[in-house]
């Protein structure tokens, strides 16, 4: 192909050019000619179709997004917020913690392995090009039905790219979740999490300021990996065939991404860049425009000394490859040499590409000819913006008016199996056979992982401060109501993290949708975000940045609404805090929080295929009350776990599972309606009975219903009257998974 | 006795980090002749007698299924004496 130079395209404005299958619509390709006056260069066609994606630009979600600004809450601890490669918060002592969630749905349903593992290494490079330390990731997954064919695919692999990839690069994985749904099948869902942490003055901007100043291409060099991948593979709908387009997929190297997480942490610790970017989505096109759009505007970059792994890729490749594991820095000219010498250091293939110019146009030269002249907000920030049609689906009113009619245990033989049918479905059973694949102890900082509520960290060695997160979806309530359904899940991962006594900070999140295209999915969308808003400012927790990820559907079936919301929290001592499960026997056990009939959405409800009915609606005032009753009674509480997914039933059997201690506890309400509904804002705690007195007046104190449901001890759970030895209900628990998978 | 055998390589496109290591260490331990190295694997099978042109096609089938991954890599069944 013959190179096509800006000049050539100035002299031939009729050429056909092929921006349909680059995935741009006709006015999105008269928009790029009207702000360059001309045609595009095939080069310049390339970065703008990468970069007007719906994964890199969130035409169809900016619109939404912005509520997250208008709303914020005022908060002293947001450092950095929405808009830069993570958010930064502030969790004392001098230390900033950044963390962020992706989604790596499609590439990771394509080639299953290397999806997750590229993944990882997306969301690693992100929090390092905050300026930050990596220090844990956490994985959220979907799944289609356990049984089903394409999940034996994909799942093992997966979670294998995960372990792979997070092991080798010597990160924790310290949670996330796992949850199986016909809707994810063809559609799996692989969100990742990083979190990682600095001090204040260490946090780096991606900008390119400073006329003169070097732009540094550091990192693996450039190959063929999934070009075109973000236009082409994450935005266009799977036809219900399969695949429509199968690019070349990227390949993560993790011990490549060591080497650059070591020599990026010297080089920041140095003072020795401007400004830095990783290279992800769009590669180059992504980081130069990036770059310049977030300094002064103005850079030229010459193509052709890209070290290459393939010599014969055309300059629109090198643009649009998606090499894995390399960053893009700004350095000054009297630090230059230091820089390369670290780089030299490391073994880290580094070259200086381009620089910084006091003009407002990226120049992309290629042998000396210039291939790219254009404006680069146009390119990064100002793309299309769309207000897309929204209506809500027909099958909103219809579900919700739904009246359920699910079995209700009521003898002891009843209560007795829903228990044990209860913890062996795939959704509740134990999930060690993935986690056991991750390294959740390396670095020795590893506080508590999965199966807690919360995985946590510590940061300091002398202070034992420390950070905890969680993340949180229930894709049923935002199927039958995505505005309550956010603010559920926020609440849900807000609660994991005071369950443990870690204060709630801030918030993240990654928004799986289906076709934005669909007016239906488009409401879904857009109340979810109002949700989301609605209770970050309620709660007063800022949003710190985020992920949307669009397009998750087979034909016309689109995945539930999977808003997956992250909270981080900080804890002033890590050493003081409340574990999930009890290592004593002779406490009492008391539910704090009031049961309804809260069975829609459940899983019991969902065992029985019954999707409808009306969701729990988010009373976030008694939510912060119970944060707060949790953060204030920590020192008397010997164990807190959350209610969620399967009601006080699964709870109450993960706690006497974890340590093999078993309880007794007598309901007196309507049973079933106690163990298997999910009404939200509910803790059980285990206490001292000398502390029984205090939990009382906490309750009081922040009007908060209390129930003492029994005492710990024995080697079974006793419900009522219903006697299920530990064995034979750590035999149904721990069976499932390891059945279908191993 | 003839054997079938499998030869799975990464596609030219695809990023080999294990062929990278190799190369990497050659020049380390003194060999200066490799620009490139790419790993691959490798399956020899055996079935009795001679193998069928059916015998290679299901050979071939297997592959896609599961010696190799198609979406990133390519093999070639051969038959060797």
């Amino acid at each position: 192909m013959a190179l096509d130079t800006v000049a050539i395209a100035a002299q031939t404005p009729d050429q056909e050019q092929p921006f349909a299958a680059l995935g741009l619509k006709p006015d999105e390709y008269q928009r790029i000619r009207e702000i360059l006056g001309r045609r595009p260069s095939s080069s310049e066609l390339a970065m703008y179709s990468v970069m007007w994606s719906e994964h890199c630009s969130y035409k169809s979600s900016k619109v939404h997004l912005k509520q997250f600004g208008e709303k914020a809450p005022h908060s002293d601890a947001l450092l950095v917020g929405i808009g830069e490669n993570a958010g930064v918060v502030d969790v004392g002592q001098g230390y900033a913690v950044t963390f962020k969630i992706e989604s790596h749905n499609h590439p990771s349903f394509v080639e299953p392995y290397q999806g997750a593992a590229t993944g990882v290494g997306g969301i690693v490079r992100d929090i390092l090009t905050m300026g930050a330390r990596p220090i844990a990731v956490m994985d959220p997954l979907r799944f289609g039905p356990a049984d089903a064919p394409d999940t034996r695919r994909v799942l093992p692999g997966i979670v294998a790219g995960i372990g792979g990839y997070g092991n080798c690069l010597g990160l924790p994985n310290i949670g996330g979740e796992i949850v199986f749904d016909e809707t994810y099948a063809g559609n799996p869902l692989v969100n990742a999490l990083c979190v990682g942490v600095m001090r204040h003055d260490q946090i780096k901007l991606a900008k390119a300021s400073g006329a003169g100043n070097l732009v540094v291409l550091f990192g693996a060099q450039t190959g063929g990996d999934g070009i075109g991948g973000v236009s082409v593979l994450a935005s266009e709908t799977f036809g219900s065939t399969g695949p429509a387009k199968r690019p070349s997929v990227q390949v993560g190297d993790p011990f490549t991404e060591k080497v650059l997480i070591e020599c990026s942490l010297e080089i920041f610790a140095e003072d020795l860049v401007v400004g830095i970017q990783d290279l992800g989505g769009a590669g180059l096109s992504c980081a130069t425009s990036e770059l310049a759009s977030g300094g002064s505007g103005g850079m030229r970059v010459e193509l052709d000394t890209v070290p290459l792994r393939d010599p014969s890729l055309s300059p629109e490749e090198i643009l649009m490859s998606e090499s894995q594991e390399r960053m893009c820095a700004i350095v000054e000219p009297g630090k230059i040499a230091r820089f390369l010498e670290i780089c030299k250091k490391w073994d880290v293939t580094v070259n200086v590409i381009g620089e910084v110019t006091d003009g407002d146009r990226l120049i992309i030269t290629w042998h000396g000819e210039t291939i790219v002249d254009v404006p680069p907000r146009t390119v990064a920030h100002e793309g299309p913006v769309y207000n897309r049609p929204l209506a809500k689906p027909e099958y909103v009113d219809r579900v919700n008016a739904q009246v359920l009619d699910l079995p209700m245990p009521q003898s002891a033989h009843e209560v007795k199996a829903a228990i044990i049918k209860l913890i062996s479905s795939p959704n509740m059973a134990d999930k060690s056979w993935v986690t056991s694949q991750y390294d959740k102890y390396v670095q020795g900082n590893t506080i508590q992982s999965q199966p807690e509520d919360s995985g946590m960290i510590r940061i300091d060695e002398s202070t034992h401060l420390g950070v905890a997160i969680s993340t949180d979806a229930n894709a049923s309530w935002s199927y039958l109501n995505p505005y309550e359904g956010a603010k559920l899940a926020l609440a849900e991962a807000a609660r994991n993290i005071a369950t443990a006594g870690a204060k709630p900070l801030a918030v993240t999140n990654c928004l799986n949708f289906g076709s934005p295209e669909d007016p239906g999915v488009m409401w879904q969308f857009a109340e979810t975000v109002r949700g989301l808003a609605d209770g970050c400012l309620e709660m007063g927790l800022p949003v710190t940045g985020g992920n949307v990820s669009f397009y998750n559907q087979t034909g016309d079936v689109a995945i539930l609404p999977t808003p997956v919301i992250g909270v981080l929290g900080v804890i002033q001592d890590v050493r003081s805090r409340t574990p999930m499960s009890f290592t004593d026997a002779g406490l009492e056990l008391y539910l704090i929080g009031e049961t309804t009939n809260d069975l829609a959405g459940s899983e019991w409800a969902y065992m029985h295929n019954q999707r409808g009915g009306q969701s729990p609606i988010a009373d976030l005032q008694r939510e912060i009350r119970l944060i707060e009753l949790l953060l204030e009674g920590q020192s008397i509480f010997a164990a807190a776990h959350d209610l969620s997914q399967g009601g006080l039933a699964v709870s109450i059997a993960e706690m006497v599972l974890h340590n093999n201690i078993g309880a007794t506890i007598s309901l007196d309400q309507e049973i079933g309606i106690v163990l298997l509904s999910e009404t939200p804002g509910r803790v059980v705690v285990a206490i001292s009975p000398d502390h029984a007195g205090e939990l009382i007046s906490l309750a009081r104190k922040y009007d908060l219903a209390i129930t003492k449901l029994g005492t710990t001890g024995g080697t079974s759970l006793t419900v009522n009257d219903a006697v299920i030895p530990l064995d034979e209900l750590r035999t149904a628990y721990t069976q499932t998974i390891p059945k279908l998978f191993g | 006795m003839a054997k079938i055998v499998v030869e799975v390589m990464l596609k030219p496109e695809i990023l080999d980090p294990q062929g990278k290591a190799v190369a990497a260490a050659l020049p380390r331990l003194g060999f200066t002749f490799a620009t490139s190295v790419r790993q691959g694997k490798r399956f020899e099978i055996e079935v009795v007698g001679d193998p069928t042109t059916e015998q290679l096609a299901e050979v071939s089938r297997a592959a896609e299924t599961l010696l190799a991954n198609p979406v990133i890599e390519t093999f070639v069944v051969k038959v060797e004496k």
